[in-house]
């Protein structure tokens, strides 16, 4: 049976880990994710599951650990925050470029530099975008609740399966450290040998007679050889934004403006719409769930019945331009954010809002 | 006696190991690479363990190490080799897992991850190419260049006060606790060859025992780089290299 308890987001990410078979994960301290590499060492899971969990010399070191793993065909995961993440872009980008699965979790404070330890959405760029250097995406999951910092876990494990391409989870300070009761999976055995074979043939398994040699690499020295490589890249991209577009809608059937927020801002957001209805104005609200692939199409369907589109973020106005890109100038698009760690009330959003349709 | 009366596989005394590939390798003739992968090839062959071994290549002339020796491979980032090596060894305990590494690799951009690696005891194999100079990237400085010895970006020789000291990483990394067979050997000649092949079957037979971390320094020359014949910049080696960087085991237990 489930089992429902309390718990901050950064511990269901690490119990969601052990739940559903990862195989390793490998991490540095940062605040404010500590808790996951903590709860998992509190567990033990190499005594129970077998998952394998390594405090590594650097968030750079985590991350070519994540390579080795991922290489191996093992579901490999590793948890950080913003500074951390920079580093580990690079790796990233190896990663994508060497067609890895794995699971990156940024919960993110605010930045530039050493920034603050409060929570933040200003790596919305570096993580929907790319961050490391080259043509790349990651697919990018953004929980809005312990219970989604949980069941993206496995969630994520399964997209960067499906693609063989990093998954991200970008999650903030507020999610990472909020604690709510959360519900739990049976556990799910690791795969096996066997199974790794069969699910990742490419993986580095030790080379039998009954196959060439596997090799995991970006690197394609001949511009022909690396134009396919990017191609394909570039193909499996396209089919994310086919088929694994993820979104909430909250009253936007009959909505006249709408709200675009993801993260903890979409759980503030849900609380001006409320406020919006009461006092007669007909908002609703989009949460992206995937960042990449974005909800482009629905913003589309929308754009018809809506006279503006506020985004609020705890940014300087990042997932702003990406509605911007949708709508095309067709409607005003405003945009609220905050920053410095300031995470707004929901009275100061809807000032916003208001101030913004007048 | 016509050579057909010769080639027969009785007459068999020498032969190129079934683990090196038919690749024609892209070293410069004279370069140390091929010798020392011929090495690694033969003790996979002859251990057997070909379908257990996983080859960790750096950034650097032996990226390309994966075209010439028959097993399953992963390409490293620059200098990050070890970090693969860990979590590789950790996740499939039952492989044998090698890194193979140049001198810009390990001992400059990489020397936290290869320091870390050899002090939590990974059960894992370092081969360590040291020839003293950058090959891929035409031959600028490296962390092990000689005082006075001229690169690209040296190119009135290495001065202590400008560029600092030539690294002694393999020392430092005989101190480690983690670590427990540190040498250094060379491969100018048949017999420094031979004692270089044993190194590194001791290495793989180590990480069998999980014994700790084995590091292999190869001293190796770079003759395109120093801008030497082959014959010349083994000389130049033997006479400037191996007194800087004796030959020899550092740690054995």
């Amino acid at each position: 049976m489930a089992e429902k308890i309390l718990m901050k987001g950064n511990e269901a990410i690490a119990r969601a880990a052990i739940h559903c078979g990862c195989d390793g994960y490998f991490g540095y301290p940062i605040t404010p994710q500590s808790e996951v590499m903590e709860t998992l060492m509190e567990e033990m899971p190499w005594e129970t599951t077998g998952m394998v969990v390594l405090q590594a010399e650097s968030e750079t070191s985590s991350i070519n650990m994540l390579y080795g793993g991922a290489s191996c065909g093992k579901r490999v995961m590793t948890s950080s925050s913003s500074p951390g993440i920079s580093l580990m872009c690079e790796g990233i980008s190896y990663l994508a470029g060497a067609e890895l699965p794995c699971l990156v979790v940024n919960v993110v404070r605010g930045g530039p530099g050493l920034g603050t330890i409060q929570p933040g959405q200003g790596d919305y760029f570096q993580m929907v975008k790319g961050g490391g250097h080259g043509d790349y995406k990651c697919i990018v999951l953004a929980p809005a609740s312990a219970q989604d910092m949980y069941d993206f876990v496995s969630k994520a494990f399964d997209l960067a399966f499906k693609y063989r391409t990093p998954a991200i989870i970008l999650s903030d300070g507020v999610i990472g450290q909020m604690m709510e009761k959360v519900e739990m999976s049976e556990q799910k055995p690791r795969w096996t040998d066997e199974e790794i074979k069969k699910n990742s043939p490419w993986a580095c398994t030790g080379k039998t007679n009954d196959r060439k040699q596997n090799i995991i690499t970006s690197l394609a020295l001949d511009a022909a050889v690396h134009e396919k490589l990017n191609e394909r890249l570039q193909a499996k991209y396209k089919k994310m934004e086919e088929e694994d577009v993820l979104f909430d809608s909250y009253m936007t059937e009959d909505a006249e403006h709408l709200l675009v927020a993801y993260g903890s801002m979409s759980r503030i957001c849900q609380s001006v719409v409320e406020t919006a209805r009461e006092n007669g104005i007909k908002l609703g609200l989009l949460r992206p769930i995937t960042l990449f692939p974005f909800a482009n199409k629905e913003i589309d369907r929308l754009v018809p019945q809506l006279k503006s589109i506020m985004s609020v973020e705890l940014s300087a106005g990042q997932m702003v331009e990406d509605v911007r890109l949708v709508v095309n100038g067709r409607i005003p698009v405003n945009f609220y954010g905050r920053l410095g760690g300031i995470v707004p009330s929901p009275e100061e959003v809807y000032e916003a809002f208001v101030k913004s349709i007048k | 006696m016509d050579i057909k009366d010769i080639i027969k596989p009785e007459n068999k005394v020498y032969g190129k190991s079934p683990v090196l590939t038919d690749n024609i390798m892209h070293y410069c003739p004279g370069c140390s690479h091929g010798t020392v992968h011929k090495l690694i090839a033969e003790v996979i062959d002859e251990m057997g363990i070909q379908d257990k071994t996983i080859g960790i290549s750096p950034v650097g002339c032996s990226v390309f190490a994966y075209n010439y020796l028959d097993i399953d491979w992963q390409q490293a980032a620059h200098g990050r080799a070890p970090a693969l090596a860990t979590a590789t060894k950790r996740l499939c305990p039952d492989k044998y897992v090698f890194t193979y590494q140049g001198d810009g690799d390990l001992a400059s951009i990489g020397t936290a991850e290869i320091i870390h690696a050899c002090n939590r005891g990974e059960n894992i194999v370092v081969i360590f190419i040291n020839n003293a100079i950058y090959g891929m990237t035409g031959g600028q400085m490296a962390p092990t260049t000689l005082l006075g010895q001229v690169t690209a970006t040296t190119p009135y020789g290495r001065r202590a006060d400008l560029n600092g000291f030539p690294l002694k990483i393999t020392e430092l990394i005989a101190q480690l606790e983690g670590t427990c067979y540190v040498t250094r050997q060379s491969v100018q000649n048949a017999a420094s060859a031979r004692k270089t092949k044993k190194a590194i079957r001791k290495a793989f037979e180590n990480s069998a025992m999980n014994k700790g971390t084995s590091f292999v320094e190869v001293v190796c020359t770079c003759n395109s780089n120093w801008k030497l014949s082959p014959v010349k910049a083994n000389q130049w080696m033997v006479e400037n290299m191996f007194p800087f960087y004796p030959l020899g085991d550092m740690k054995d237990r």
